[in-house]
C-alpha cells in the first residue's frame, strides 16, 4: 500500500471479491449454455400446437365464448397424447443455474456485513483494466461498491436466487430447460455489471446486455411468432431510449471531461445549476430511462414481453431490470438536482404513467397483463419520487415493489402452471392465462391464494404492510417538495412547480384507488367466486410444487415485513428503529437531496406525514372493499358479451387507449413505406446500379482482351512481324533524322 | 561478293517468313522456320569471310538448336495430330480466351 493515500475502509476486505459477484453468474451462463448446445438437436416444441410447454398462449384480445367448450369430448379423443421428454442435463443445470446466483447472493450478504461495519462516505472503486483510452476519453473496466449498489445487488441475487429456484419447477418439461438458465445467468450478469459498473460506459455495457436477455427471453418460444414479435417490439423500443443514454453520455464527456460517477459528482459543481445543459443532460438520461423502465411514451413493449415465461416476467420485467431507470436517476441524482425542470418532467411522466397504466390495468383480462400494466403504474410511483428528490423513497419503493410484484408474478406463474396442468390432463385447449376462464382456485391452491392477497394488500398499500410505507413516503416527501423545494420555485411549460407538484400528489390518490381496483378485481376472478375451468380441469387443478410455493413464502414475508426497512420517524410503533434504509443510503444520495430542499435537511412534519398516511390508506382500504362488494356477484365476461353495448369508456380502456394503433398508424407504418419507397427502391437503387456498372466495365474489358487472344498462331505471328517491322522502322528514321 | 550473299540470304528469309504467314499446315510452317534460320546461317557464313571465324561458330551454334528445336516441334505436332488428326493451324486454339 502507498504510504500516504488514505487507505478505503473497505479494502481488504469481502468487497475487494466484488468482481466475483458477476462473474458466478457469467460462468453459470457459459457452463448451461455449452450444455444447451450439446442438447441443442431439439430446442423448442415441434409443433407449437401440441403445446409442451406452459403458458404460451396467444393473448386474446377479445371474448373468448368458445373456451368453455373446450373440454368437449371429441377434442379430447383427438388430442395426441403428450409426454413431455425430459429435458437434457437436467440436473446439472438445476444444481448450476440457481447456484451461482445464491453464491453470489453469498458474497454480496458478505460485502453488506463488511460495508454495514465499516459504514464508509466515499464509493470503494476497484479499477481492473483500461477499456478505452483516446485523447482525453479514459474508460476503465472499472466496479464500484457503494450503499445504493450494494443494495441493488442484494435485490438482484436475493429475487434472482428466489426466481432460479421457482424456474426449477416451472420450465420442468421445458426441452429448451438448459438454453433457458443460460439466458437467465446472463441476465444476471448483465444487470450487476449495471449496478456495480463505476462509470457511465459500463453501465451502458449492463444496460445493452439486460436489452438482450430480456429480448432473447420474450422470445424464448420463439416458434410462435407473436412471442418473436413481442421480443423484436422491446428491443426496438429500447433502442429510441439508448439513443437517449448516448446523448448524456456524449454531453457529460464534451463537457465534464469524465464518465466516472465519482469524477462527474466532483464536477458537477461547475455545471449551472438549472441551466440548458445540464437540464438537456437530465432529459436524455430520462429518455433512456422511458425506454427501460417503461414509461410514457415508451412502456409498450413491457406489456407485449409478457410473452416470455412467467419467471422471467417476475424477474425481468418487475423486480430488475425495468427498475434499471430509477436507478439511473438515483445514480445520477446530483445532476437531476442541479436540474429542476428535467426532475418535474420526471415527475409529470411518472404522475401520468401511474394514472394511466392503473387504468388500463382495470379492464384487463390476462393476469399477467394486468400485472404488467401495474408494473408500468408502479414505476411511474418511482419515478414520481426520484423526480422530485426523494430518491431514498424511490429506492424504498423499488425494493418494496421487487418484493410485492416478484411475488404476484410467480402467483400467477403457479396459477397459470396449474391451469396449464388442469388443460393438459383434461386434453383441453383453454387460455390458461384469461381469469375469466378461472375463479374459485381458492380451495384448490391455498398457499398461492393466501400469498398473492398478501401481496395484494402490500401493493395496494394496506397499512402494515411493504407498499404502504414505501408509496406512503412517496406521496408524503411529494407533498413536502411541492411546499418548498428547487422544483416548486421552477416553472414547467408556464406552470409553477408547485401546482405541478400538488395536481400530482391527486394524481397518484387516484392510482392508489385504481391500484387497489385492479389488484383486487383480479384476485376476486382469479381465485374467489364460482369455478369456470370446466368439470374435468377442476379436479386436475392442484398447488404447484414445493420447489415454486417455497420462493412464494419468502417473498410474502418480505412483502409483509419490507416495509419495515424505512419506517418514517413519527411513525408510532415503539422499538422498529427509524429510517434505516435512509441512513444507509444518505453517503449516496444525502447531497443531491440537500441541493433540492434548499440546503435544509428534510425533517417530514409528523401531522402532515399522519394524516397523508391515514388518507392514502383510508383510499386504498375503500378500493378492496367496494371492489369486493361489486364484484360479489359478477360474472366475468358477462360485460364483453357480443351485441350489448359497451360503455365508450370501457372499450377505450380495454383497447389501451389505442395507443399502440396510434403507434403504428403514426410512426411504423410511414417509416416502412418510406423504407420501401426512398430507401429500397430509390437509396437501394443507386447502390446497386453502381454495383453493377463496375460488373458491367469488368465484363467488358474481358470480352475485348478474350478477342484478341484467339488462340491462332498465324495471327498472333503476324502481330509479332508488324511489331518488329514496326521497331525496325523506327529505328531506320531515327538513325536518318 | 557480300552483297550477293546477302541478297539471296534476304530472298531466302522474305521467303520463310511469308511461309510462316501464310500458310496453314504446321509442317510447311516449320520448314519455312527452318529457311528463315538456314538464310541467317548464310549471313554469317558471308560475313566470317570478311570478319573471321566467329560467323561460322555461330552456324554450328544455330544448327544444333535448329535440330533441337526441330525434334521439339515435331514432337508436339505428331502428339498433337494423335489426338486432334490434324495439322490445321487454324484448328489448334485450344489457348483461345
Amino acid at each position: 500500500m502507498t504510504p500516504g493515500l488514505v487507505q478505503h475502509p473497505l479494502a481488504g476486505t469481502a468487497a475487494e471479491f466484488v468482481w466475483a459477484l458477476p462473474l458466478l453468474p457469467l460462468l453459470g451462463f457459459v457452463v448451461n449454455g455449452a450444455l444447451a448446445l450439446a442438447s441443442s438437436v431439439r430446442i423448442g416444441p415441434d409443433n407449437p400446437a401440441t403445446d409442451a410447454h406452459p403458458a404460451a398462449v396467444p393473448d386474446v384480445a377479445g371474448p373468448a365464448p368458445t373456451d368453455a367448450e373446450g373440454a368437449h369430448p371429441t377434442d379430447a379423443a383427438q388430442a395426441p397424447p403428450v409426454v413431455p421428454a425430459r429435458p437434457a442435463f437436467r440436473t446439472l443445470v438445476t444444481v448450476i443455474g440457481p447456484g451461482v446466483v445464491a453464491l453470489a447472493l453469498a458474497l454480496a450478504v458478505a460485502i453488506f456485513v463488511a460495508m454495514a461495519g465499516t459504514s464508509p462516505t466515499t464509493p470503494f472503486v476497484q479499477t481492473y483494466f483500461p477499456w478505452m483510452w483516446v485523447g482525453d476519453l479514459h474508460i476503465n473496466v472499472a466496479f464500484q461498491v457503494d450503499q445504493l449498489s450494494m443494495l441493488m445487488v442484494l435485490v438482484i441475487t436475493g429475487i434472482g436466487t428466489l426466481i432460479h429456484l421457482f424456474s426449477v419447477g416451472y420450465m420442468r418439461d421445458e426441452p429448451g430447460y438448459a438454453r433457458y438458465f443460460a439466458y437467465l445467468n446472463l441476465f444476471v450478469f448483465f444487470m450487476l455489471v449495471l449496478v456495480l459498473g463505476a462509470n457511465y460506459p459500463i453501465l451502458f455495457v449492463g444496460w445493452e446486455g439486460v436489452g438482450l436477455c430480456s429480448y432473447l427471453l420474450i422470445g424464448f418460444w420463439y416458434s410462435e411468432t407473436a412471442n418473436a414479435d413481442a421480443g423484436k417490439k422491446a428491443f426496438i423500443v429500447n433502442r429510441i431510449g439508448d439513443y437517449g443514454l448516448l446523448m448524456a453520455m456524449f454531453l457529460l464527456f464534451a463537457n465534464l471531461k469524465t464518465l466516472d460517477f465519482v469524477g462527474v459528482t466532483a464536477a458537477a459543481g461547475d455545471l449551472v445549476p438549472g441551466g440548458v445543459l445540464v437540464t438537456t443532460i437530465c432529459l436524455f438520461l430520462f429518455l433512456a430511462c422511458t425506454g427501460k423502465s417503461a414509461q410514457i411514451p415508451l412502456y409498450v413493449w413491457l406489456p407485449d414481453a409478457m410473452a416470455g415465461p412467467t419467471p422471467v416476467s417476475a424477474l425481468i420485467h418487475a423486480a430488475t431490470m425495468v427498475t434499471a431507470g430509477v436507478y439511473l436517476v438515483a445514480r445520477s441524482a446530483l445532476l437531476f438536482a442541479l436540474a429542476p425542470v428535467a426532475g418535474l418532467t420526471v415527475c409529470v411522466i411518472g404522475g401520468l404513467t401511474a394514472l394511466f397504466a392503473a387504468s388500463i390495468a382495470l379492464t384487463q383480462w390476462d393476469i399477467k397483463k394486468v400485472l404488467a400494466y401495474s408494473t408500468v403504474s408502479q414505476l411511474g410511483f418511482m419515478f414520481v419520487a426520484v423526480g422530485c428528490g426523494a430518491y431514498v423513497a424511490g429506492v424504498f419503493h423499488l425494493v418494496a415493489h421487487a418484493f410485492f410484484k416478484a411475488l404476484l408474478f410467480l402467483g400467477a406463474g403457479s396459477v397459470i402452471y396449474a391451469m396449464h396442468d388442469a388443460y393438459h390432463a383434461a386434453h383441453a385447449h383453454g387460455d390458461a392465462q384469461d381469469m375469466r376462464n378461472m375463479g374459485g382456485l381458492r380451495r384448490r391452491m391455498p398457499w398461492t391464494w393466501a400469498l398473492m392477497w398478501v401481496a395484494t394488500l402490500a401493493i395496494a398499500g394496506v397499512p402494515l404492510f411493504a407498499g404502504f410505507f414505501s408509496k406512503d413516503e412517496i406521496m408524503g416527501t411529494l407533498f413536502e417538495r411541492a411546499r418548498s423545494s428547487t422544483l416548486a420555485d421552477a416553472h414547467w411549460l408556464g406552470m409553477p412547480g408547485g401546482t405541478i407538484l400538488y395536481a400530482l400528489y391527486g394524481v397518484l390518490l387516484v392510482a392508489v384507488a385504481m391500484t387497489a381496483v385492479y389488484m383486487t378485481r383480479l384476485m376476486i376472478y382469479t381465485f374467489h367466486g364460482v369455478n369456470r375451468t370446466g368439470e374435468a380441469e377442476a379436479a386436475a387443478l392442484r398447488e404447484a410444487p414445493w420447489i415454486m410455493t417455497g420462493p412464494l413464502v419468502v417473498l410474502g414475508i418480505l412483502s409483509a415485513v419490507g416495509g419495515f426497512l424505512n419506517v418514517p420517524t413519527f411513525f408510532p410503533l415503539h422499538g422498529a428503529p427509524p429510517e434505516l434504509l435512509a441512513q444507509w443510503l444518505d453517503p449516496v444520495v444525502g447531497p443531491a437531496a440537500l441541493r433540492v430542499t434548499h440546503g435544509i435537511p428534510f425533517v417530514p412534519d409528523a401531522s402532515t406525514g399522519v394524516t397523508l398516511g391515514v388518507v392514502a390508506a383510508t383510499i386504498s382500504i375503500l378500493g378492496i372493499v367496494l371492489t369486493c362488494v361489486r364484484l360479489r356477484t359478477a360474472r366475468p365476461g358477462a360485460d364483453a358479451v357480443p351485441g350489448r353495448a359497451e360503455p365508450a369508456y370501457r372499450r377505450i380502456l380495454s383497447h389501451k387507449y389505442y395507443v399502440d394503433e396510434a403507434y403504428d398508424r403514426v410512426i411504423v407504418r410511414p417509416l416502412i413505406g418510406l423504407s420501401r419507397t426512398v430507401l429500397w427502391k430509390g437509396v437501394d437503387g443507386m447502390i446497386d446500379g453502381a454495383v453493377n456498372a463496375v460488373a458491367w466495365l469488368g465484363r467488358a474489358i474481358s470480352r475485348i482482351g478474350g478477342m484478341i487472344q484467339s488462340g491462332q498462331v498465324g495471327t498472333y505471328a503476324w502481330v509479332l512481324v508488324l511489331g518488329v517491322l514496326a521497331v525496325l522502322g523506327a529505328f531506320s528514321l531515327l538513325h536518318h533524322a | 561478293m557480300l552483297p550477293e550473299s546477302l541478297a539471296i540470304s534476304a530472298i531466302l528469309f522474305a521467303i520463310g517468313v511469308v511461309g510462316v504467314l501464310t500458310r496453314r499446315n504446321v509442317i510447311i510452317v516449320f520448314m519455312s522456320v527452318e529457311l528463315m534460320l538456314n538464310a541467317v546461317n548464310l549471313t554469317f557464313v558471308a560475313f566470317s569471310r570478311e570478319y573471321g571465324f566467329a560467323g561460322q561458330v555461330f552456324v554450328v551454334l544455330v544448327m544444333t538448336v535448329a535440330a533441337a528445336e526441330a525434334a521439339v516441334g515435331l514432337a508436339i505436332v505428331i502428339a498433337n495430330f494423335r489426338h486432334r488428326h490434324t495439322v490445321d493451324l487454324q484448328a489448334i486454339d485450344l489457348l483461345k480466351g
